[in-house]
């Protein structure tokens, strides 16, 4: 890994600290998946493929950046590589909309962006994230699937 | 003189190496109490040993010189002569060469060593020919590299620590170092010449870097050495123009090890060392600590919850602890020097200027704000270190704070102004550095309360400054509350007002520096915030805090002064806020500020409780006029039973008021239970009886007997139970009416012989329990309680001790379960005839329906489960009598199963069992099984044999099963799952798994039973974590396995139960484990559990949804791993081995 990094030292963020969840204890009460619940999601691990730190600490996706309607059964992460030309920008998103896929209901719809103007070919990047018919191309492929397991292996707790 | 055999067989017991360690330790002990004792002395034990010392076998040489050094260090401080010890010397001299058998000389060479001169120590030459044949014998593998190692003691050690690696040898040599400096304390001396060749040796080790695993065969611990090597380095002062650069260099190191290591060996350093070695390398060290202690300080995060009760530090990191104390050293060590480098420092004066002027503290960028806590904590160490450094560091810093804030002296106290602060804002920087100085001058005072020391004080600059400032502090802290917004649990404002008034409340010299009138005003100022504040909770909060502090340090200090005016101005105050009912401060805050204040000391509870009896009482009589009475007087009598009772009991003092406060509520019981219907006073019936249980059950037996006396004739005086005839006539329960208010105090009674030890004397004891029989047929469940605790206590026959009561346990039981209950028959007709048509029997046979009446059917098996409660938990053989009549209940038409009741079952017809009764018949094994808050616990004195529940479980498994497979009734076979759930759930998890083959495939029948009833719930989720805790535990793996498929589909099942998240939540998590399984078990069922999981990933509780997550993935990844690498297997096969 240590030689041929494309971004070698990025800027490193604070992680924002969280308010704590309020528990119900009805067992009627229905939790409608919300920005904070797709926050963990994201979170609790590092996706990104070149640094072993959380996209929050990189800035890569921040709480502004993700959106989410839980009656409407929608989801759309805005997202801003490291570099104008992080050639990873489309494995890191690519990585989210897998992390979400495996999370969410299947009722769900995921839209994956790059931030305007955080890319070179941000259009292209974006096409190539929400095509459905690349997206299960891609995931066709053992070789690429690999790759996105282990960025998303887990580190629960 | 011992006998020489007995010796002998010692001796031979200790060289035998086959002998188990535990036998030779105690030879070892024997021998050396034979030669304490004089039985035996040194010369004549090695003349005994002389075989073993001197033998040609290597191991028991070996043994025999152990056993000799052995019993040398065991004597260590026996008188030897003179020449005992010489030869004892020259003996180990040479057997250290003998390096088969080096571990005893080495013992016995430091056991001679360690003597102190008074017993006979080991000369001069001696040790120096110890030390001499150490190093020529033990340096092996350099031996002949230097010839003058003869010559040069220290040279010899210094090779003998040489790139030493072994961590035991380096503890030794360590040691050795220690003991050189100590030897040689002339800094002129031999050691001198050779201090840095035997520095640079040392350095290599410093810091201990030591990776071996904690535990295990190594017994020393990198604490161990880094201990060591301290001492060696700080016993020898002619090290320091080494070790002190070495340390300041590693200081700055950006391995955090290496620098909090520096620190404490500083600081063992510098004491040892002494003041003026260390005074040159102040100005260094100083410039270091500062790094240290900002690298590592965060900024404050004014929250009361950590915040210490002295000062106002927060949480700190071990570095800075380190630091500081380093820095306290120092400043001890070279007062004058290291507070002039403080107060001139530049940074200070930075700080001065440019942060410490913020009005507001949200206005201080982050990293200054850190800066500001920085300055803050050494400020407050050095005030609080030594009063000639608090002097200085007043009459400089905080003479300037003063001047910057604006203050000027005032003698005058008057001038303070109680209430009113003007809302304007002040500098919060300087009046957060002043309080940091105010809070290390309180802890410098605080520690000195001899008489003659605060004379002392007095008369010191640090306080007459203080004195002089206290008016105008007072009125910035009270400013700053008043401008304090209390939005955030955060608010800087709050802290540092409050805080402030604290401290110099807190002073503890009575009147000096900070006088009687000022002390009584700032009590007013949180007195105030208490009664009107109180929508700000942060700051009511906080103030309640301040007041229980101030309060607990008088009384800790006994200042009588201030007590005098905290009792009437805070403690009284509080009391009367009781009766108040003007103004507006809600009634929960009014006991917890009630509560709180107690706590302060007993005093002060005192005068707290005796407010408390007056409220309660009070209320009591109001009870059925108003209905708020009622509600107060149950929030009293719950304050009183969760927080006063548990102080007390901790903090001990009040027991008489305890006593007096339940036999007054005795006294009152009869008149405020005259309640209509039972919903209206059940709280307060509830109330009381918690109350009663908790104060019967803290005080001594005395006690207890005076409670008990009085609950019994309040009770006796109650005619409608005719105590006085009860035992003569026969049991009758009679019609199904008892008047509201005798239930009630018979609950209360029964609440007081609940909660008794079994020492203590039940008066009238043998009426009770016909009273009781009478009245737990009647439906009265304390009384149950009562009468299974009751059981519980009552000495046995067997037992021989003296029997105090008049009742054994055998007459008791007889009584309970021999006694004919005559009862006339509820058929209404047979009573219009007025024939007497009753019937007799004993409680067993109104368990088992016999009566045909099943309210009363149920009320006595509720009575005989408390009862059984009773005897399971003293280990009694009647418990399974009990149960099988339980068992019989749930059974219907299967008599032959159970012969022991078949007697009485014959008497009735085939019938169909009643569900209510069969349902109440399955939880008495909960009620057996669980754990009971209300009664029958250690807290109520219950006596408890271990592993009951055990013996319990393992008696009951075999007849639940055998019944189980027997063809049932549905309802009966779901109400014995019920029952077997109850016990499964209750019995420790150890036990379950060792059985786990067994109970898994009823465990299943039983959770799928369960969730058809919405009520079950609970034992529901209680029997998934008995199966949970199989399928994490390796003694159910076998088992687990071979089930895997049925267990997956239940858990499946369980995945979408509706009526409770937990269960979900548990299902799946067990369904994550359920993947650890072999592979080929569970992948055909990967389909159906994925199928099923992403509906959990739609549930709608989070919990549930986070799991669901980690299950798929879970499920996901099994087979994902399991595919990719036997596609790489495949790779790494030779072409010809490919399957083709």
């Amino acid at each position: 890994m240590a030689s041929g990094l494309i971004n070698p030292n990025p800027i490193i963020y604070k992680k924002k600290d969280r308010r704590p969840r309020t528990l119900s204890s009805d067992e009627n009460d229905v939790e409608p998946i919300d920005l904070q619940e797709i926050f963990d999601i994201l979170f609790s691990n590092s996706i990104d493929p070149e640094h072993p730190k959380s996209l929050e600490e990189l800035g890569v996706v921040t709480e502004e950046g993700i959106e989410v309607d839980d009656q409407k059964s929608y989801v759309r992460v805005t997202f801003k590589p490291t570099m104008e030309h992080c050639s990873m920008a489309t494995l890191i998103g690519l990585c989210i909309r897998v992390k979400l896929m495996r999370s969410l209901p299947s009722r769900y719809k995921v839209d994956i962006r790059v931030a305007p103007g955080s890319h070179a070919t941000e259009a292209a990047v974006n096409k190539q994230l929400n095509d459905k018919e690349r997206v299960s191309v891609v995931l066709e492929n053992p070789t690429l699937v690999d790759i996105i397991d282990e960025c998303l292996t887990p580190s629960y707790d | 003189m011992a006998k020489p055999t007995e010796l002998t067989r010692h001796i031979e017991s200790y060289v035998n190496s086959s002998a188990t360690p535990t036998d030779q330790a105690t030879s070892l002990d024997a021998i050396g109490f034979l030669v304490k004792t004089d039985a035996l002395t040194i010369e004549s034990l090695v003349k005994e040993l002389e075989m073993y010392l001197t033998t040609t076998d290597d191991v028991v040489r070996a043994r025999g010189i152990l056993l000799l050094s052995e019993v040398l260090t065991l004597i260590e401080s026996k008188p030897l002569s003179s020449a005992t010890i010489h030869s004892l010397v020259g003996f180990f001299k040479d057997r250290l060469a003998d390096w088969k058998a080096l571990r005893g000389s080495l013992v016995g060479c430091l056991a001679l060593i360690r003597r102190k001169g008074a017993v006979g120590a080991v000369t001069g030459s001696d040790a120096k020919s110890i030390a001499q044949s150490f190093l020529e014998y033990l340096q092996v593998q350099s031996l002949g590299q230097y010839d003058r190692k003869g010559e040069h003691l220290i040279y010899g050690i210094c090779e003998a620590i040489d790139a030493e690696k072994d961590p035991d040898c380096l503890m030794l040599a360590f040691h050795i170092v220690e003991s050189l400096g100590q030897l040689n304390p002339d800094p002129s001396g031999l050691l001198a010449s050779f201090a840095k060749d035997l520095f640079d040796i040392l350095e290599a080790y410093f810091p201990i870097h030591f990776t071996h695993p904690t535990g295990g065969d190594t017994p020393v611990q990198i604490h161990d050495l880094s201990r060591a090597l301290m001492s060696a380095f700080s016993a020898i002062p002619l090290f320091e123009p080494f070790v002190i650069p070495l340390l300041l260099e590693k200081l700055s190191s950006s391995l955090p090890s290496a620098q909090i290591e520096s620190l404490r060996y500083l600081r063992s350093c510098s004491s040892k060392y002494g003041a003026e070695k260390i005074g040159k390398y102040a100005r260094t060290i100083w410039s270091s600590l500062k790094n240290i202690i900002s690298a590592y300080l965060g900024e404050p995060d004014f929250s009361f919850t950590g915040a210490p009760v002295y000062g106002i530090g927060f949480p700190e990191n071990e570095f800075v602890v380190e630091a500081l104390s380093l820095l306290q050293l120092l400043i001890v060590q070279n007062s004058s020097l290291l507070v002039s480098l403080i107060v001139d420092d530049e940074d200070f004066n930075i700080i001065f200027n440019i942060v410490a002027p913020c009005e507001k503290y949200d206005s201080i960028p982050v990293h200054e704000k850190k800066k500001l806590r920085v300055v803050g904590r050494i400020l407050y160490v050095t005030a609080k270190t030594s009063i000639s450094s608090c002097n200085a560091v007043f009459q400089s810093i905080f003479s300037r704070i003063m001047d910057n804030l604006g203050f000027s002296v005032s003698n005058i106290d008057s001038s303070a102004n109680g209430d009113i602060f003007p809302t304007q804002r002040v500098k919060f920087g300087f009046l957060y550095l002043c309080i940091e100085l105010l809070a290390g001058c309180m802890e410098l005072t605080a520690v000195s309360k001899k008489p003659a020391l605060q004379y002392v004080l007095e008369h010191e600059k640090c306080c007459t400054i203080l004195h002089n400032f206290s008016t105008p502090l007072f009125n910035a802290f009270g400013s700053v509350l008043a401008v304090s917004s209390d939005v955030c649990s955060h608010d800087p404002d709050i802290y540092i007002g409050v805080k402030g008034l604290q401290i110099l409340a807190m002073f503890c010299l009575d009147g000096f520096p900070i006088s009687i009138s000022m002390f009584t005003n700032i009590l007013r100022k949180f007195m105030s915030i208490i009664m009107e504040d109180f929508n700000k909770t942060i700051l009511w909060e906080a103030a309640l805090k301040a007041l229980f502090h101030i309060g607990s340090s008088v009384h800790k200090f006994h200042e009588s002064e201030k007590a005098t005016s905290y009792s009437s101005l805070v403690v009284e105050k509080i009391v009367e806020l009781l009766s108040l009912d003007d103004i507006s401060l809600p009634f929960t805050l009014k006991l917890e500020a009630l509560s709180v204040i107690g706590m302060t000391g007993t005093k002060n509870m005192l005068i707290v409780l005796q407010g408390l009896a007056g409220a309660v009482f009070g209320n009591l009589s109001e009870v059925h006029r108003n209905l708020k009475s009622l509600e107060t007087a149950v929030q009293l009598l719950q304050c009183y039973s969760c927080k006063l009772l548990p102080w007390i009991h901790e903090n001990g003092g009040s027991e008489d008021f305890v006593v007096q406060f339940a036999v007054d509520i005795w006294s009152q019981a009869g008149n405020c239970m005259d309640f209509s219907t039972p919903f209206e006073g059940k709280d307060l019936l509830d109330a009381m009886m918690k109350v009663m249980k908790l104060s019967v059950a803290s005080c001594s037996v005395e006690s207890q007997n005076t409670i008990t006396q009085k609950a019994n004739s309040v009770l006796s005086s109650n005619s409608n139970f005719q105590l006085n005839e009860l035992d003569r006539l026969p049991l009758t329960p009679g019609k199904y009416d008892i008047p509201l208010r005798d239930e009630w105090i018979l609950s209360l009674f029964a609440s007081v012989i609940i909660a008794v030890s079994p020492k203590t004397c039940i008066p009238n004891i043998r009426v009770l329990l016909h009273l009781f029989m009478k009245t737990l047929l009647k439906g009265v469940v304390p009384v149950a309680q009562a009468l299974g605790s009751m059981i519980n206590k009552l000495l046995s026959n067997s037992n021989d001790a003296e029997i105090s009561s008049d009742l054994t346990l055998e007459e008791a039981l007889d009584f309970i379960f021999n006694t004919k209950i005559w009862f006339s028959s509820t058929d209404l007709l047979q009573r219009c005839n007025g024939t007497s048509n009753g019937k007799e029997m004993v409680l067993t046979d109104l368990c088992l329906g016999i009566s045909n009446d099943r309210s009363l059917q149920i009320n006595a098996l509720c009575g005989l489960s408390w009862i059984g409660k009773g005897l399971l938990l003293r280990g009694h053989e009647k418990i399974k009598d009990i149960s099988m009549i339980f068992m019989e209940c749930l059974i219907s038409g299967l008599k032959s199963a159970l012969p022991l009741v078949q007697d009485s079952l014959e008497s009735i017809e085939e019938q169909n069992l009643d569900p209510l009764v069969m349902k109440s018949a399955a939880d008495a094994f909960h009620i057996l099984m669980s754990d009971s808050e209300v009664c029958l616990n250690k807290k109520f004195h219950a006596i408890v044999r271990p592993l009951y529940k055990q013996r319990f479980f393992s008696s009951m498994m075999p007849i639940f099963l055998q019944l189980i497979t027997k063809s049932l009734s549905p309802s009966s076979r779901s109400f014995l799952y019920r029952a077997f759930a109850h016990i499964v759930s209750d019995t420790p998890l150890i036990v379950i798994q060792s059985e786990a083959k067994k109970l898994i495939p009823i465990l299943l029948d039983c959770l799928s039973m369960l969730t058809e009833d919405i009520q079950d719930g609970d034992i529901l989720y209680g029997l998934l974590l008995v199966l949970s805790g199989i399928l994490t535990n390796k003694n159910g793996w076998e088992a687990v396995t071979e089930n895997a498929h049925v267990i997956i589909n239940c858990l499946i099942k369980l995945m979408d139960y509706p009526h409770k998240m937990l269960v979900r939540e548990t299902a799946i998590q067990c369904l994550v484990a359920m993947s650890q399984l072999p592979h080929v078990r569970i992948y055909p069922l990967r389909t159906q559990v994925l199928g099923a999981i992403s509906m959990a990933l739609d549930d709608k509780k989070r919990a549930v949804r986070h799991e669901a997550v980690r299950c798929r993935q879970a499920w996901l990844g099994v087979i994902c791993i399991k595919e990719s690498s036997f596609l790489k297997l495949t790779n790494h096969f030779p072409c010809s081995w490919k399957p083709s």
